[in-house]
């Protein structure tokens, strides 16, 4: 009762700063500016704040603050356009999206999944902002309940999501996922800064590589490069079939799956550190077990996106916890929001939700209504944006690959950004061609620093309370949170591995020959290889040990894969090729061929700097793959280059210099 | 309300921030930063003391810079903030857009030559140097158990989330073994907030933050009887004595404590080692770096916003509540406090290794 006494008024004042015409008006500014940013994959809150920061000096707190959660609230809503539309996962919070929701779109209902997402996104802020409204005052103790071990249970748990996503061969998945794990470590390790798979000589290398990379690399240049060869839309028939009134629909008959999902976002968003990027692949995971028919995940069920998109914005209401409660960061966009909170002269920490309840409270409202104004804006939207499925893809592939380029250069600013997304992508064309789960891969990257790190400090932990009582260290890695996560985990996985093969297979499995799938085979081991030994080779155990186990147990798995395809005849699944027929064999262009295209416009990149490069690209792209003619050529050419520049110009960006910049000074955008 | 309050005042600093740069801007015509973005790279998450200090730097001194450009701290963590110093060490940037904020982390694993540092101090342009204190506390259950000297801790097992053994927190590491504590250190957390986090679940029962962060986020658990404050490390004086913390007055110093407490030394080559690496690791602990390639009219601009910064009427008001009562440091100052920060003695040094060795098994060849 007490604690509705203390509410009630200081939401009421909250309320009330919330709802005048002059806040509503900078959120609804903050929520455009948003919108706008989080389209494009790879730009996300630092692009967007340092967007609306030079006009915050001046402001009113109450204003910038409007403005502020305005943009930050609708950037995990707007990267749903890029998973839905073209395969890309914009963000982690939107990874799981990519599943359902891309093949949603080929075959023709991108506006039912994205008018479904949107739903979902808006249902689940609304729902996690009302969670919050009285679990923050109580959610300290329970915060505090997750340590090391429970977090590194959850990590766990979202590892577990591999078994359901392995796909056709269980094995299969588990060495991709165990493939991510080790590219996940490469670098200098987080424990001792011991180098891994990497050399100061090639200073890139040693932060590893950035998951705006990997994503794009491993999701968005395998599919961009498959439709691009087949020449028509991504709708495969070329027209819009379901549109956004039946995504609503949708999401009302899958009303509980969205509360069910919701509450799984707000529950992993509030506790600090795990950075909120296993809650879409929980949910994913918790959506194909308790649903009946498993038989559409992965070829478009509207179910995948529902599931993923409720707990996301969900989860930022609940990564608010960990914020205003520790001044901790409960994700990405919370630690960006944390600095717009200090410049404002804010300091978020146990004091704000005790002594500055109504301000909490207004942060936490006016976070859930930019969530209904963006998902709401953005459901009116996706009909028109949905018939970019519907336009030649060739036309629409150039300018992809200008946004991922630049995209992926945001992430180091340097020519390695486009030379490592590149050679990822190569990985990831080969991952969809012989049938390894490209999920699986990306779940282990994702997941590998938080499962490293929990890992040695829980056993550290362990083992000092160990050597005080036997009784003590069982109570510390025993807990009951560990044990209800465990349970939820090995049912995951017996259930996962029991129908996984019903789940992500696309088609009929096409084979031809053995020789391909081993050679790839074969290239995978030889790489774990190598880093199982570079690993070995470090002297420190804290930075060794986690590459040596993940690195045995992958190597075990790829044993026995090599015997399987060594015993079996050449039209097991476990030789798939996606070349040898199907879809992508009796494709009109060569998979070379158009991949050569990408690599043409990094190579001309790293020669004279992006900006000529773009414009001799675009011009040879669509005169000669495109084929259409000089003046249509020259329009689209002018329109991306103004574009790419207008966008840089706004964000106060650079674009990758080459060779010749080296040599001579040129003027921004040249430069 | 509270809230409203704030708003005032918030307001009023806001106002009083553009006024002034409005008139530091007219002097200054060499370097322009209009309509860029600085980064403010700090190697640390995003929760502990050095992202506190950052964050308060950080709007002051977009209002301060030429141009105001808009400034971002961006959080590089990792290997306890060597991984981000080595990365710094890569940036080739002329036009002042990276800016780098070391800590005693970051400098003691410099001094004590270990392998993974990639990074020389003397290719860095310091622009400011900021003394900062450090206070331990303890469970309100241990604090019970200790009255001004530490010889009824010794029976305890005490566990602590620590950034490594070659970093700032060896200053802790140190003070504890010469107390004669029995701490058990669980390196790799990233970042000193990690680690008041694992204090705050149990998983932790000692800990110590440095100035900006325990005003912020200790003092609240105190004040809620969570944490009693144990011991600071001290303050030192114009004559190199240790003395109280001018910050926190009332707490006594790692000094007091261990002439209280049977067995600890306040003379001997162990408290010589422990007071040099504290010198060099808390009255200049905080630096703001431009890097080598940074060019001499981006470096003045950045002195000079330092200097107006420091300069401003409130900025007394404003930084004690955030940083504490420490000295601040631009120009030649700034350049001898980045001397003291980066050198010891060798016997030092020498103590140091051997104890890292022996009791950590850290080699550091």
């Amino acid at each position: 009762m007490e604690l509705v006494a203390t509410a009630l008024p200081a939401l009421g004042e909250a309320l009330s700063l919330i709802f005048q015409p002059a806040q509503l008006g900078f959120l609804l500014i903050g929520v455009l500016l948003g919108l706008s940013v989080g389209v494009f994959p790879g730009l996300g809150g630092i692009a967007g704040l340092s967007l609306v920061l030079p006009f915050m000096f001046g402001m009113d707190p109450v204003s910038g603050l409007a403005l502020m959660v305005g943009l930050i609230a609708v950037v995990p809503t707007s990267d749903t356009f890029a998973s839905v539309l073209l395969g890309i996962p914009g963000s982690t919070a939107s990874q799981a999206t990519v599943l359902d929701g891309f093949p949603l779109a080929r075959k023709g209902e991108a506006a039912r999944a994205l008018s479904a997402a949107f739903v979902s996104s808006l249902f689940g802020g609304l729902l996690g902002a009302s969670v919050l409204t009285f679990f923050i005052l109580i959610a300290r103790p329970l915060v505090l309940a997750f340590g090391l071990p429970e977090m590194l249970m959850i990590t766990l748990l979202g590892l577990s999501m591999v078994a359901v996503l392995a796909g056709r061969i269980a094995l299969k998945g588990i060495v991709a996922a165990g493939l991510g794990l080790m590219v996940g470590t490469v670098g200098e390790a987080g424990a001792g800064g011991s180098l891994r798979m990497s050399t100061y000589d090639v200073p890139y290398l040693i932060d590893g590589f950035s998951l705006v990379i990997v994503g794009l690399g491993i999701f968005a240049i395998p599919e961009i490069v498959a439709l691009l060869r087949q020449d028509r839309a991504i709708s495969r028939t070329g027209g819009l079939g379901k549109g956004w009134l039946h995504g609503l629909k949708d999401w009302l008959s899958n009303f509980w799956l969205s509360v069910r999902c919701s509450l799984i976002g707000v529950t992993v968003g509030v506790i600090p550190g795990l950075g909120g990027s296993v809650v879409d692949w929980i949910a994913y995971g918790a959506t194909v077990q308790t649903s009946k028919d498993k038989s559409q995940f992965g070829k478009g069920d509207i179910r995948g996106v529902i599931g993923p998109e409720s707990s996301n914005n969900a989860k930022e209401g609940g990564g608010l916890v960990p914020t205003l409660i520790f001044g901790i960061p409960g994700s990405g966009s919370m630690a960006v929001f944390l600095g717009g909170l200090a410049l404002l002269g804010y300091d978020a920490g146990p004091h704000m939700v005790r002594y500055e309840l109504d301000l909490t409270y207004t942060i936490v409202w006016s976070l859930a209504l930019a969530n209904v104004i963006g998902a709401g804006l953005c459901i009116v939207l996706s009909g028109q944006i949905a018939k970019l499925t519907t336009i030649r893809f060739t036309l629409v592939a150039p300018f992809l690959f200008m946004v991922i380029a630049f995209a992926a250069f945001q992430s180091r600013q340097s020519l390695g950004d486009l030379v490592s997304l590149m050679a990822i992508g190569v990985i990831g064309i080969f991952l969809r061609r012989f049938d390894w789960s490209r999920p699986a891969f990306l779940i282990g990257f994702v997941l590998s620093h938080q499962a490293e790190n929990f890992s040695n400090m829980a056993n550290q932990i362990a083992g000092a309370k160990f050597r005080q009582s036997f009784e003590a260290g069982i109570q510390y890695i025993a807990s009951p949170i560990v044990l209800i996560i465990l349970t939820l985990t090995v049912l995951s996985v017996v259930i996962g591995i029991r129908q996984s093969k019903h789940i992500l297979g696309n088609g009929h499995p096409v084979h031809g020959g053995k020789k391909a799938p081993i050679v790839f085979l074969l290239c995978v081991t030889g790489y774990l290889l190598a880093a199982f030994f570079n690993a070995a080779s470090i002297s420190l155990v804290s930075d060794k040990i986690f590459p040596l186990t993940i690195g045995a147990v992958s190597l075990a798995g790829c044993l026995a894969l090599l015997v399987r395809m060594m015993l079996s005849p050449e039209t097991d699944p476990v030789f798939t090729d996606y070349e040898r027929g199907g879809e992508d064999g009796q494709a009109p262009h060569g998979l070379w061929a158009t991949l050569a295209w990408f690599g043409f416009l990094l190579l001309l990149s790293a020669l004279f700097g992006f900006i000529i490069a773009l414009t001799v690209f675009f011009l040879a792209f669509l005169r000669i793959r495109a084929a259409v003619s000089w003046l249509t050529t020259f329009i689209l050419t002018t329109a991306a280059i103004a574009f790419i520049c207008l966008l840089g110009g706004l964000l106060g960006r650079d674009f990758p210099p080459g060779l010749l910049q080296s040599y001579v000074n040129l003027p921004w955008p040249l430069t | 309300m509270s809230f409203t309050n704030a708003l005032g005042r918030g307001l009023a600093a806001l106002l009083a921030g553009v006024s002034l740069a409005g008139i530091s801007t007219s002097s200054q015509a060499e370097a322009d930063f209009s309509g860029k973005t600085v980064e403010f790279v700090i190697p640390f998450a995003e929760s502990g003391g050095s992202a506190r200090w950052a964050n308060f730097f950080a709007p002051l001194l977009s209002e301060a810079l030429p141009g105001k450009p808009t400034v971002v701290v961006r959080y590089r963590p990792g290997a306890g903030s060597t991984k981000g110093a080595n990365w710094f060490q890569r940036q080739t940037t002329d036009d002042g857009t990276v800016i780098f904020g070391s800590s005693g982390s970051t400098q003691f694993p410099y001094l004590l030559n270990d392998p993974r540092v990639k990074y020389e101090y003397n290719d860095w342009q310091v622009v400011l140097a900021s003394g900062v204190g450090g206070v331990a506390y303890l469970p309100p259950d241990i604090a019970r158990k200790f009255d001004g000297d530490a010889n009824d801790l010794k029976d305890i097992e005490f566990i602590w989330g620590s950034q490594g053994a070659t970093r700032l927190d060896l200053v802790a590491n140190l003070a504890w073994k010469m107390l004669g504590m029995n701490v058990q250190p669980v390196f790799g957390v990233e970042g000193r907030g990690a680690g008041r986090l694992m204090f705050e679940r149990g998983e932790a029962n000692i800990d110590y933050q440095t100035s900006p962060a325990y005003l912020k986020s200790v003092v609240p658990m105190v004040e809620a009887g969570r944490a009693v404050p144990m011991m600071t490390w001290g303050g030192l004086d114009e004559d190199g004595n240790i003395v109280r913390d001018p910050t926190f007055p009332d707490i006594p110093t790692f000094k007091e404590v261990c002439e209280a407490t049977e067995g600890c030394e306040t003379s001997g080559t162990a408290w010589e080692a422990w007071k040099a690496f504290f010198i060099a690791g808390f009255p200049a602990q905080k630096m703001v770096f431009l890097p080598q390639t940074a060019s001499e009219d981006v470096v003045a601009a950045y002195e000079k916003a330092f200097k107006d910064i420091i300069a401003r009427p409130d900025f007394k008001e404003i930084s004690s509540v955030t940083l504490g009562v420490y000295p601040q440091m631009t120009g030649t100052a700034a350049d001898k406090a980045k001397k003291l920060a980066t050198n010891v003695p060798a016997e030092a040094k020498t103590y140091v290794v051997d104890w890292l060795e022996t009791d950590y098994g850290v080699s550091l060849k």
